[in-house]
């Protein structure tokens, strides 16, 4: 029972957006369920927010292996807490929105979260130079023409690739690295996502038709009822 | 001010209105002597310039919806140019059952359509549009009294709804066939054999296994792959009796990874060794989200590492973070944006549809694998109407046959209905 309902739920619901897409009195259910999703997911957020406090709480009662980091972690989520529930600094009291300017809450976001999250980002910049460096070893057939394809690209995306080859006549432009880049961009670059986008829409077709015919158990734990 | 210039003209002979114009030339320019000590004298004359209407303007019913749109079309006001243009906005009005005139949205110049998506069924609707400008305004002429109407069914998805059903109706029956006990022959994907040697390494070494089910809800098909996946995988680290850690970024995901991680142990006959703990809830941000499981990989040193869901930006932070503290690490995603970053980082990758097919595929259920059979059968059409396509396409351009158009028109039609 405890599977069946789950499943009956499932397909009864997927079956109606599926008809809800060609029957259009049934056209906003889409956007109903959507909504539903979003208030269960808010109250959702008690169960995940608990979650983080225990974790962290226990962790700092028992003064377990790297506690310290628990403790940033419990004092910055209870102060953003409560600065955003009770709009500390808020110059229009509670009524304000609680990112007006001026206030705590909004200080802290402008000048603690943003900064952070913008290092988190640019760390991305030396995982691809890392990733890049292996990747583009030449060791085989494949790893030398992804080489090439990079080289060209990163050529033709700058003012060397033009410098290079701009003396090349107009009749043979294709052979300029500028236009070479746009041509691999364009065509083999488009039509391999195009081909992934083909595979992946056919898997979420199949992987959905298996989650609403039931074929497809094992989010809720295996077959047996 | 409204002004309604249907009822405002009036027909004036040649004669008499170029005897108007010149007096009222005389009287401008003697207006303008008297009062040239005054800076505005002239601009004032400008703002109180009339402006003209919008022209044509249609209301039709939206094609197969509920009867609640009815969408407008004009032609903006002469009068609406970038250059000393005059008009400064729309007001779109409506009255019903002839009722008093409802304005429903101020528009910005340029605008030359607008859909009303409150209209009800039975209601009789009128719609006129006023032109503004500084100081003046101009009314359309209003549209003939109408209703909406509701559709039953969209015709315009009636080829859509012919690919869905052949691909659905082709996935039913592999998947009856392989019930019936046909053997189906499903080619290896190196990510999902690799599995289960990927968790035995994690129990050899003593270190535990990480999964990350990208930072979607719930609501994404790709976190419901992820998690069917988990699925298998947890119940082979409950056999194994290895350890496995699980942030997650969304609540929902927390509390739905619990039940699959919860179910596979007491599938495995180990309900002891799992705890809710095994899956913890970190932060929505994206970020702040990365950090934590950065935070987690260099500290515990997983030897496996599932990545496996929607992910963005975080794929090769999270990847290349792996890849340092020597992980084994099989990634998917459904984001070809994504992909480059975990092939060039991570020893195995679900390339797109194999995220999707590793849950059947690790079942080895012969009805699961069936639904894979299905979906060869898409790929299939896909790949013919690609070929039929680029030849008609290449064949039309170049050499521009009739019938040959009429085949592309056509395929147009059909893949571009929505």
């Amino acid at each position: 029972m405890k599977r069946q309902i789950p499943l009956l739920i499932t397909f009864f619901v997927g079956t109606l957006l599926i008809i809800s897409v060609f029957v259009p009195p049934l056209g906003d259910l889409e956007r109903d369920f959507t909504l539903f999703f979003d208030i269960i997911a808010v109250f959702a957020f008690f169960l995940g927010g608990g979650n983080l406090l225990r974790i962290h709480l226990m962790k700092l009662a028992n003064r377990r292996k790297d506690w310290g980091f628990s403790a940033v972690t419990v004092s910055g989520f209870l102060f953003m807490l409560a600065i955003g529930l009770f709009k500390v600094g808020n110059p229009g009291g509670i009524a304000e929105a609680v990112d007006a300017e001026g206030s705590w809450f909004k200080v802290m976001f402008d000048n603690v979260i943003n900064p952070l999250q913008s290092t988190m980002y640019s760390l991305l910049a030396f995982f691809v130079a890392s990733a890049s460096y292996r990747a583009f070893r030449a060791k085989n057939r494949e790893a030398t023409m992804l080489l090439i394809a990079a080289f060209i690209i990163l050529l033709g995306r700058t003012p060397l690739g033009v410098m290079l080859t701009g003396w090349i006549p107009e009749w043979m432009s294709v052979a300029q690295i500028p236009n070479l880049a746009v041509w691999i961009m364009n065509s083999p670059n488009l039509a391999g996502q195009r081909a992934i986008m083909i595979g992946i829409s056919l898997g979420v077709i199949a992987t959905s038709l298996r989650l609403i015919l039931g074929v497809e158990r094992s989010y809720l734990g295996g077959d047996s009822d | 001010m409204i002004v309604e210039p249907q009822q405002a003209r009036v027909v004036i002979p040649g004669t008499v209105r170029f005897l108007l114009l010149a007096f009222l030339a005389v009287v401008v320019s003697i207006t303008s002597t008297a009062t040239a000590s005054e800076p505005n004298a002239d601009s004032t004359l400008l703002e109180t310039q009339q402006v003209e209407p919008v022209t044509s303007l249609v209301a039709q019913d939206f094609k197969y919806d509920n009867g609640e749109r009815i969408e407008l079309f004009w032609v903006p006001s002469v009068d609406d140019r970038l250059v000393d243009g005059l008009v400064t906005g729309y007001e779109v009005y409506r009255t019903v059952n002839e009722g008093d005139p409802q304005r429903l949205a101020i528009l910005p110049p340029g605008a030359n359509t607008f859909r009303d998506e409150a209209a009800e069924i039975d209601s009789v609707y009128s719609y006129y549009i006023t032109t503004l400008a500084e100081e003046t305004s101009a009314k359309s002429v209003a549209t003939e009294p109408m209703t909406s109407e509701r559709e039953w069914l969209n015709r315009d998805r009636g080829y859509l709804f012919l690919i869905a059903f052949v691909i659905a109706a082709a996935v039913i029956f592999f998947v009856e066939t392989a019930k019936r006990g046909k053997k189906l022959f499903i080619r290896k994907i190196a990510g999902l054999e690799a599995i289960d040697d990927a968790v035995g390494r994690a129990t050899e070494m003593g270190r535990p296994v990480l999964f990350v089910p990208g930072i979607h809800d719930m609501d994404d098909v790709q976190t419901l792959a992820a998690l069917t996946i988990l699925g298998r995988v947890s119940r082979t680290i409950a056999d194994y009796d290895s350890k496995i850690f699980m942030p997650v970024s969304r609540s929902l995901v927390m509390t739905a990874a619990r039940e699959t991680i919860k179910s596979s142990y007491m599938a495995a006959g180990r309900p002891d060794a799992y705890n809710d703990d095994m899956v913890n809830y970190v932060t929505d941000e994206q970020f702040g989200y990365v950090a934590s499981v950065d935070g987690l990989i260099v500290r515990e040193k997983p030897a496996t590492i599932f990545l496996l869901g929607a992910f963005f930006a975080e794929s090769l932070i999270l990847a290349e973070t792996g890849n340092s503290v020597g992980a084994i690490q099989i990634a998917g995603t459904a984001r070809p944006a994504q992909l480059p970053f975990f092939i060039a980082a991570c020893d195995f990758t679900l390339i797109g549809e194999e995220l999707f097919a590793a849950s059947a595929y690790l079942s080895d259920e012969p009805k699961q694998l069936g639904s894979l059979k299905g979906q060869d059968v898409g790929k299939g059409i896909a790949m013919f109407f690609v070929i039929a396509g680029t030849v008609a396409a290449t064949i039309s351009y170049a050499w521009d046959i009739g019938p040959v158009n009429d085949v592309l028109d056509w395929l147009n039609q059909v893949f571009s209905s929505n």
